[in-house]
């Protein structure tokens, strides 16, 4: 199964090679991970895309909880929340398609943000697999480049992952 | 106080009781040197090579439960330093590890003597900090013991370049008195609901084992362990790390259990109901294959990391801990409730044990002319009259030691069981010996173990250390040459040890007394007089049967009922 870890860490050097390490070392998979700092300037934030049984998630959690500079983690999956990640695509936009890939982004709630004679630039926000359903729903031959942010989540309600 | 890096270094050891550093100088760390020079009161033992540091330092810790601590230079100083530091970390040993960096302009420059230490460390390591502020050097210190010696114990390194110890910059000193850190917490106290359902399990147990482990050791639990296991009249079996918590001669133990463990403890594994782990973590050479791991059976499980609970085998009760407190609640739990064991199961269990222990597994012939290993540990029981701290290296002689010296005491045995260090015998024997000097310690090793750090029989001249190196000398690497025989149809590719130096002379021209013995007959006197050269170090170079194998023997993923026994034996 997917599932998305939130840890908040301490701002040190060095904590996201002990992250990173831990699953090569183990054996695990990372699908994405994104880190940026929060607020309090000496915690980081932490957003981990992993696969895997219920006995692998475990033992992911338990290893991360582990490394001495992990503060804090929750496992996102296990109750309601919200995902999000941002993708900026490039796209051949020749004048027959032009039309037709601005409704599109239009129906995605996405936004062109960079134009040129043959191209457009879009920024598209949301779930993975929205993100995803865009990525297919364009013809392939059309896309220049693809980036994408890996998602970023966080917990419904008033609680919030804090010390 | 206004002091130096180098300087607060060696006062930060002295607050907190160091006595003894154990390491090897070079260019970055030379500040450092210069400081312990200036001072008496940290004693610095020079090894010669870095391994050998970090094994000392292993060894000094194993042996008394104090953090060991080894100083050793930038590069190839750390590099070599870390089979050591690997070897501590498999086995959970509280350790903290100083290491010389290049200057922190010249970091990331390929300078002279640079590695990656922080790097090249961190997946073997608890924790490891590289200092970038003078002001941050003495917290770091203070937080990497406290990181080292609490909660599951493993080395610290702190990578220290060497700017932040020049003598030319000073700042004021004071050691933290304490550490807080939001990030680590560990746990201190079992939950006392999640210990009344063990007790209520163990209760109803018919057949019942204890399968323990190094964590006993480690947190100095041997007393509450056997008070409990002798209150239940439960039978106890111990893996290699934890040998001696339990008396190797108490009634209810059942030996070694695991690969090569005694037929009576594996079949206990295999047909016990409630299992009680503490301190163990169910390692590969433990469980066999895990499918067919203690099959029937409901599983306790007690240790302080709770990564360790059910990574390999699913457990049904966890109890999160420090494996010394929650067994004292559990005896108090018992000794205060109404419960007690279930006698006639009890009895039952004890008969179907006495008849697996009536196979005598560890038999071998006694009548040969040609020394057996397992004799020579027996005789080396019975010459240091089972009270010798006894290191050993890795293969055939560590399992023979473990099998036959059958330890009564804590911290006695003193081996690399997670890492399966070769070379670590005689460096661990130098900080058991540095520790206690007026006791008798004993290495028991083979003769292509010993190469691997035998150049530390200087170091044993230099500090007046009387170790007692018993080799147990069969001509090549005998665990290896085992399985090529078991598994290989005897093509012993590589497993030859027969070009080795004279040993005899070696120890001699070290400066030390050697001994050669051959005979079955010549063995025990042999024995004697190593042993009473009270102040000097004997290398025994015993020559013994080529062709002994260890018995039993589990086969890498089988089940526990499914072991090979000695040739002779009825179930071969």
């Amino acid at each position: 199964m997917r599932h998305i870890i939130s840890i908040l860490m301490e701002n040190e050097s060095g904590a996201l090679a002990r992250v990173a390490n831990l699953f090569t070392a183990r054996g695990y998979n990372i699908e994405s991970l994104t880190v940026a700092p929060t607020e309090d300037q000496s915690l980081s934030r932490m957003t981990l895309v992993t696969r895997g049984s219920d006995e692998i998630i475990e033992q992911i959690t338990k290893q991360l909880n582990k490394l001495i500079d992990v503060v804090k983690l929750v496992d996102l999956t296990e109750g309601g929340h919200l995902e999000r990640e941002m993708m900026l695509i490039k796209l051949r936009a020749e004048r027959t398609q032009r039309e037709e890939i601005k409704r599109l982004v239009d129906i995605f709630r996405g936004k062109i943000i960079d134009v040129t004679d043959t191209s457009y630039t879009v920024e598209l926000t949301g779930a993975a697999s929205k993100l995803n359903a865009f990525v297919e729903a364009v013809d392939e031959e059309l896309i220049i480049e693809v980036v994408r942010t890996g998602p970023s989540g966080i917990g419904r309600g008033p609680k919030g992952l804090g010390l | 106080m206004e002091l130096s890096g180098g300087e607060i270094i060696v006062q930060c050891l002295k607050d907190e009781g160091v006595e003894h550093v154990f390491g090897y100088p070079g260019g970055a760390v030379l500040h450092i040197y210069d400081a312990i020079f200036k001072q008496k009161d940290v004693k610095h033992i020079l090894v010669r090579h870095e391994q050998a540091a970090g094994h000392a330092a292993d060894g000094y810790a194993r042996a008394t439960g104090k953090p060991g601590v080894m100083l050793v230079t930038s590069g190839p100083g750390a590099t070599n330093a870390v089979t050591g530091i690997a070897t501590a970390f498999m086995d959970s040993i509280p350790m903290v590890v100083l290491t010389g960096q290049v200057p922190t302009p010249v970091i990331g420059s390929d300078a002279f003597q640079e590695v990656d230490t922080v790097g090249i460390t961190r997946p073997c390591v608890k924790h490891n900090f590289l200092v970038k502020r003078l002001e941050d050097l003495a917290e770091t210190i203070k937080k990497a013991f406290y990181i080292a010696t609490t909660g599951r114990p493993g080395p610290v390194v702190i990578d220290i370049p060497k700017d932040i110890t020049d003598p030319g910059i000073k700042i004021p000193y004071s050691y933290p008195s304490k550490v807080k850190m939001r990030s680590y917490n560990p746990v201190i106290k079992g939950h006392l609901g999640q210990i009344k359902k063990a007790v209520k399990i163990m209760m109803e147990a018919e057949r019942p084992v204890f399968y323990t482990g190094g964590g006993v050791v480690l947190d100095d639990a041997a007393k509450p362990l056997t008070d409990l296991v002798d209150t239940l009249g439960f039978p106890i079996t111990q893996t290699l790390m934890g040998l001696g918590a339990y008396p190797g001669s108490g009634k209810h133990f059942l030996g070694m259990l695991g690969m090569h463990g005694t037929y009576e403890a594996n079949m206990a594994m295999h047909e016990t109901d409630v299992l009680i782990a503490v301190g163990a973590r169910f390692d590969d050479r433990i469980t066999g294959h895990v499918k067919q791991f203690c099959p029937d059976a409901t599983i306790i499980h007690i240790d302080i990391d709770p990564s360790s609970i059910s990574k390999n085998v699913r457990v049904d009760i966890p109890i999160v801990g420090p494996v010394k407190q929650v067994l004292k609640d559990m005896l108090k739990v018992i000794n205060e409730g109404e419960m007690n064991p279930k006698k006639q199961a009890l009895k039952q269990w004890w008969e179907q044990i006495e008849k697996w222990r009536s196979m005598d597994c560890l038999k071998y012939d006694q009548t040969s002319d040609l020394i057996k290993p397992q004799q020579a540990i027996e005789v080396l029981h019975k010459v240091t009259k089972g009270d010798a701290y006894v290191t050993s290296d890795v293969g055939q002689h560590q399992m023979f030691a473990a099998q036959f010296y059958r330890f009564d005491k804590p911290r006695r045995w003193i081996n690399s069981g997670g890492l399966g260090t070769m070379g670590f015998g005689l460096p661990a024997a130098m900080g058991v010996q540095m520790a206690f000097p007026k006791a008798e310690v004993a290495v028991v090793t083979g003769e292509s173990s010993i190469q691997m750090c035998i150049q530390e029989m200087a170091t044993c001249l230099q500090y007046e250390l009387p170790i007692k190196i018993i080799l147990l000398n069969n001509g090549c690497m005998g665990m290896v040459r085992q399985w090529q025989e078991f598994f290989y149809e005897s093509r012993y590719s590589q497993s030859g040890m027969g070009v080795t130096p004279d040993f005899v002379k070696l120890t001699e021209s070290y400066g030390h007394v050697g001994m050669r013995v051959e005979k079955t007959k010549d063995l025990e006197g042999a024995m004697k007089e190593a042993f009473s050269y009270k102040d000097r170090l004997v290398f025994l170079d015993v020559v013994v049967d080529p062709t002994e194998n260890v018995y039993p023997m589990i086969a890498a993923g089988k089940g526990h009922h499914e072991m090979y026994l000695s040739p002779g034996s009825e179930l071969v």
